[in-house]
């Protein structure tokens, strides 16, 4: 059972990071971008040509199984997919927004560069799972019953520091308060001087690496393969909508629900079924409280 | 190839296409005449076909199903159960904003294909259900003149749900969903219940896709999951947009267009490509269907046949002065 819970909460973690790049572009773009679990993808996948070029994924530090070029790997991957967000901005939602498209072409379009960014991933380095080194790793058993790898309690570790400068920056900050305000309000916040379109810059950005924290996180702790992020395309829209659509704190929150609930499921319903969970939760989501867990009633 | 060869070998690939039109027509109701966002096209494909198999499938011992219904019976069971399927996600999603309903038809879509990989008892798993009867298979004989009686079943099928959509938009009732698609708070403001008409087209519309998905298994005999993958969804989609969204000709001819171009691809890639690279020239050719979706979006978003302007029955067209 501690096991179940312990999964539970890295999963948790993972869809977290995802769901809340997913809820920014929700509240402040009002659209949903289907094409966002793909940048978890690339986020991995960037690591990885980073290591590969570098050679080697360093000596490791202690019982973790990678060194210093890894911890370069990450954050190459997060500014390279913070930069391919802003570009599939540029090349196709920008220019539909400026057309006068309606949301749900954004949506439509959403879907293909879905489709385009897991299948160039696929042809750059084939359909098969990879890992970042071959070195094994010795479970460490923290509670009775419970073991946990390494690198795992260090993906929880940086995904609650992540989390917590997250909110810095939201509260504390000039940027962080004029996207809470765009998120509102466009328009009021365009009359209070901000520039909406640099509030767009960031928040692809941001979220972009976020999505790259989770897809290098899942990478690290599972493996890597093109599908990661079409895997994780429903529960990370069932995290934001559950936690309410706009909402950073309920994405986080939304996003610990689903992975312990898809863990938890395991010990009353066969495995083959796991991925309906999150499902049945959005359906009872959908039909009890739309606007999710923070979400404000229209 | 020899020439009967080829007969049958397009007589099959047009067969394929008209049973995706028909989805696609499907998909025009919801999406082209309603703004409804269907992202799970293929689990109401995989419902219709399963219910399909189930219904006319020889018994078989450790199975559920088998009841070697005909094969109409078998039709009427995929739009039955397509319908029903449909209600249930609706009644969810009908009064919220669109992307509720993207992402709920997206998750029903996989759903289904859990269950059909994993509910053994009734759908084999990822074995599927092989030997299923074809309609007038022994009286026929051949399978080029199967293929051919069946492909005029399609076309019949094709038209009589062409005529019927193309009825149904030039009604009063057709000419709601146009308003709420346009405008949706005029339309409430003349006192329309919304919800309800959405629900009707999304219904009507997965029913139609039901439909295809029996048809289709109808045609290849038998049934499994990977029939029914994501990327299925994409093929529709991009049928529909290509052919020109709002228009059930349109919907037909990008069927035709797109299937022709996946299976010209597929062709090429298999001849072309060393075999350790099919599964990246697979992947190329959704990177061209993808691309084609995004590139028409951007470039050309009425598709090859625009929408036509429909005149309601019983509206009076007053000549300019």
């Amino acid at each position: 059972m501690g096991q179940v819970i312990a999964d539970g909460i890295l999963t948790g973690a993972i869809i977290s990071l995802g769901a809340i790049g997913v809820t920014m572009t929700l509240g402040i773009l009002r659209f949903a971008n289907f094409a966002h679990s793909e940048l978890v993808t690339w986020g991995g996948y960037f690591a990885l040509m980073f290591v590969v070029f570098a050679g080697t994924a360093g000596e490791s530090f202690g019982p973790l199984s990678f060194g210093w070029p890894f911890v370069a790997a990450i954050l190459f991957a997060g500014v390279a997919t913070a930069l391919l967000a802003l570009l599939v901005d540029m090349l196709v939602f920008a220019r539909l927004r400026r057309s006068g498209a309606k949301e749900m072409t954004l949506v439509f379009a959403s879907f293909g560069v879905a489709l385009l960014l897991r299948h160039i991933i696929v042809v750059i380095f084939g359909a098969q799972a990879v890992y970042y080194t071959s070195a094994l790793q010795i479970a460490v058993e923290i509670l009775p019953g419970v073991r946990v790898m390494p690198d795992q309690i260090l993906v929880l570790a940086l995904t609650v520091l992540l989390v917590v400068g997250l909110h810095i920056v939201l509260r504390y900050t000039r940027l962080g308060i004029a996207m809470r305000a765009s998120a509102e309000s466009a328009d009021l916040a365009r009359v209070h001087g901000v520039d909406v379109r640099q509030i767009v810059r960031w928040t692809w950005a941001i979220g972009g690496g976020l999505a790259a924290a989770a897809g290098v996180f899942y990478g690290l702790t599972v493996q890597l393969r093109p599908e990661i992020g079409f895997a994780l395309l429903l529960p990370l829209f069932t995290a934001a909508l559950l936690g309410g659509s706009g909402s950073v704190y309920g994405a986080v929150i939304g996003g610990m629900i689903i992975g312990l609930s898809e863990s938890l499921s395991t010990l009353i319903i066969p495995t083959g079924y796991k991925q309906a969970v999150p499902f049945m939760i959005l359906l009872l989501v959908l039909y009890l409280r739309p606007r999710g867990l923070f979400g404000e009633a229209k | 190839m020899t020439a009967l060869g080829l007969v049958s070998y397009v007589s099959f690939f047009l067969t394929v296409a008209l049973i995706y039109g028909i989805g696609t027509m499907g998909l025009n109701l919801q999406w082209g005449f309603t703004g409804l966002f269907n992202a799970g096209v293929v689990g109401f494909f995989a419902i219709g076909g399963y219910a399909f198999a189930i219904l006319i499938g020889p018994d078989r011992a450790n199975l559920v199903g088998g009841f070697e219904m005909p094969f109409v019976v078998g039709l009427l069971g995929a739009l039955v159960f397509s319908a029903l399927a449909a209600v249930v996600v609706g009644l969810a999603t009908m009064r919220l904003r669109s992307h509720y309903l993207a992402i709920a038809t997206f998750g029903i879509a996989l759903t289904i294909q859990l269950v059909a990989l994993n509910f053994e008892p009734l759908t084999a798993g990822n074995l599927g259900l092989i030997g299923l009867p074809r309609p007038l298979w022994h009286t026929i004989g051949s399978p080029l003149g199967f293929n051919l009686f069946y492909l005029g079943l399609v076309l019949l099928a094709t038209v009589v749900v062409y005529v019927m959509l193309q009825a149904i938009l030039r009604s009063p009732w057709g000419r709601v969903l146009r308003s709420i698609r346009e405008d949706e708070e005029a339309a409430i403001s003349l006192g329309k219940d919304v919800r309800a008409f959405r629900l009707q087209a999304f219904v009507i519309g997965c029913a139609l896709m039901g439909l295809s998905g029996a048809l289709y298994v109808g045609a290849i005999g038998y049934i499994s999951p990977f029939d029914f993958l994501p990327i299925v969804t994409f093929q529709i989609w991009t049928m529909l947009i290509v052919g020109g969204s709002g228009n059930n000709l349109g919907a037909i001819l990008g069927s035709i267009v797109v299937w022709g171009i996946w299976t010209s691809s597929g062709w090429l890639v298999s001849v072309v490509l060393p075999p350790d690279w099919q599964a990246r020239g697979a992947a190329g050719q959704v990177i061209l269907i993808g691309l084609l979706l995004v590139l028409t979006l951007l470039f050309r978003p009425r598709g090859l046949i625009g929408e036509q302007v429909t005149v309601s029955r019983g509206a009076r067209v007053e000549k300019a002065p």
